[in-house]
């Protein structure tokens, strides 16, 4: 239920981010998300794409600082109070979200992928209040 | 391997009456052949009959760079053009270039202390070594590639600018030994690594010099390569690479002290210092004949031991290099080698990311600005742990230069490399 995000070191100059796209383009790899962190200096991209080991293996030959990190990305139906509800559920295991973002899965439902501080367990008690998960198969499908 | 024992396995009495005989011809030499030494001689009321015998040095005056920058191009020159076989010069950043002479018998006595390091180095005739310092002007390639052709060795010229001949022909010729820059030897490592071609190569060994690198710079070449990595050192004004070099053993710099008489001056009173304490590298050539040099600065912060080393050579070792006193950056009214940062570096732990330091002036204030580039291993999904790199690396280089520094993360590959000399600082205040 882990999928693999792909993180990319990225400097804030003009260009470098379409640099990236570009290999992955190349590459026929399918972006399904993205987040991108950004302090002055420097970024970190976070993609989840349809292929996050080749995209790593790609970026790496381009000399790319990259790597896959695992997160959570949890369905979630159009209602008011989804999203509450399922940081309620990690809150409440005491578990920190290092990070997140949205990802777009369907008409009927939208996902949030999420870091959470311990996956393990925050996979574990998501999973016992019956959240279900968007998996690898599912992102190399979008 | 020793190539040649009776002079690298002498006594020190044998050692200082080679020295004092040697000298006392040097300077005879020196007196009756250039006149720039001669008024510098008369000027201090000495005649070489003062001088007879190595403990008579000190009364000698010192040469320094701009001395051969007054006498360009061939102002010190000691031997008759006719004697001349070869000219080398400094890449010469500042001012004019610094031109150097040799006689055959120079050009004989260098490619003999050359085979001594790449002996000590363990290169024997059986070796092939790619000689990869620029061919030219510059003494690294024909110093190098002179020397292990005198050892017997199968010599590959490669010179520089061409990573991935040279990556190609290290493969395809079973190359043992190399010749370069240690920067350079980083880059060619780095392009066999991204290459997955690091179990095709057969080096053994490496014989690096032409810039200051650390120990910790050594050690992770030699780790990389799964080689032995050598500091040889030396300088075109007293011959070029091969003054010295350290055996297998690495416990200093083995100096060919039967040819260059070293002494360490302290930088300030130019007085000599006690064996083991820092002070400025000073030699005198003691057989020289195209342009012999007498007490020249090095400008090179080093230490000397003349205790017998573990390898049982004699002669004496200087230590690592604590950096030149002409790379040396006022920051601030602060003191920073370049060194010094790659050693706070280095104790990130691994290996040395890239870095640069950008030296500028804001509101009549000096600023530094360390760029240090993201390898994988440092590189996290967080901004919270970049953050945290980013405050740890600006502590270490704190703690080792009590300056304030700003660290910037740039990407991989993204500074400039240099075939040469690597270029770790930009002061942009020289502009103003």
């Amino acid at each position: 239920m882990f999928i693999k995000q792909l993180s990319i070191f990225i400097e804030n100059k003009a260009g470098r981010l379409q640099d990236m796209l570009a290999i992955l383009k190349d590459n026929d790899i399918n972006l399904a998300s993205l987040s991108l962190a950004d302090t002055s200096d420097y970024g970190v991209l976070r993609l989840l794409v349809s292929d996050p080991e080749k995209g790593k293996e790609v970026l790496k030959a381009a000399g790319v600082s990259c790597r896959t990190t695992d997160v959570l990305a949890i369905k979630m139906a159009h209602k008011v109070g989804q999203l509450q509800e399922v940081l309620g559920i990690i809150c409440e295991a005491e578990i920190n979200v290092e990070y997140m973002y949205a990802l777009a899965t369907g008409k009927d439902e939208a996902s949030i992928v999420i870091k959470p501080s311990d996956i393990a367990r925050a996979a574990e008690v998501l999973k016992k209040a019956g959240a279900s998960f968007v998996t690898q198969e599912d992102l190399a499908n979008i | 391997m020793i190539w040649n024992e009776s002079k690298e396995c002498m006594s020190r009495d044998e050692m200082q009456a080679l020295q004092s005989k040697r000298l006392v011809k040097a300077v005879n030499r020196v007196y009756h052949n250039v006149e720039y030494y001669r008024k510098k001689m008369q000027a201090l009321g000495i005649e070489p009959g003062d001088i007879r015998g190595i403990e008579d040095i000190t009364k000698l005056p010192f040469t320094t760079k701009d001395d051969l920058r007054d006498t360009y191009p061939f102002g010190l020159f000691a031997a008759p053009q006719s004697e001349i076989v070869r000219i080398h010069a400094s890449s010469g950043t500042t001012g004019k270039a610094t031109v150097v002479g040799y006689t055959r018998k120079d050009i004989d006595i260098w490619s003999e202390c050359v085979a001594r390091c790449l002996a000590g180095a363990g290169v024997t005739n059986k070796d092939t070594i790619q000689v990869a310092y620029g061919y030219g002007l510059f003494t690294g390639g024909l110093g190098a590639h002179y020397g292990a052709e005198n050892l017997g060795a199968t010599v590959v010229p490669m010179s520089t600018g061409n990573t991935k001949k040279l990556t190609t022909m290290m493969i395809d010729f079973g190359v043992t030994a190399i010749a370069c820059t240690p920067s350079y030897l980083l880059h060619i490592a780095e392009t066999l690594e991204e290459n997955g071609d690091l179990d095709k190569i057969k080096l053994k060994a490496a014989i690096c010099g032409a810039e200051p690198w650390t120990e910790q710079m050594r050690l992770q070449v030699e780790e990389k390569l799964h080689i032995n990595a050598h500091d040889i050192y030396g300088l075109s004004e007293i011959m070029g690479p091969g003054v010295a070099c350290d055996c297998i053993y690495h416990k200093g710099l083995h100096v060919h002290e039967d040819h260059f008489y070293p002494e360490i001056v302290s930088a300030e009173t130019l007085e000599p210092v006690a064996d083991g304490e820092t002070g400025e590298l000073v030699f005198t050539t003691l057989t020289k004949e195209g342009i012999p040099l007498i007490r020249y600065r090095t400008k090179d912060l080093t230490s000397i031991s003349r205790e017998k080393c573990e390898c049982g050579r004699t002669t004496a070792r200087i230590s690592r290099f604590k950096g030149r006193s002409d790379d040396m950056l006022i920051i601030r009214g602060v003191n920073v080698f370049p060194s010094q940062i790659e050693a706070a570096l280095l104790e990130m732990g691994g290996t040395t990311p890239y870095y640069m330091m950008i030296v500028d002036r804001v509101n009549n204030l000096d600023t530094l600005e360390v760029q240090v580039e993201v390898e994988e291993r440092f590189f996290s999904d967080e901004i919270r742990e970049l953050e945290n790199l980013t405050k740890k690396i600006a502590h270490v280089i704190q703690q080792a230069i009590g300056l304030a520094v700003k660290v910037k993360l740039v990407e991989p590959h993204s500074l400039e490399r240099s075939m040469g000399k690597a270029v770790h600082v930009i002061d942009k205040r020289k502009l103003v």
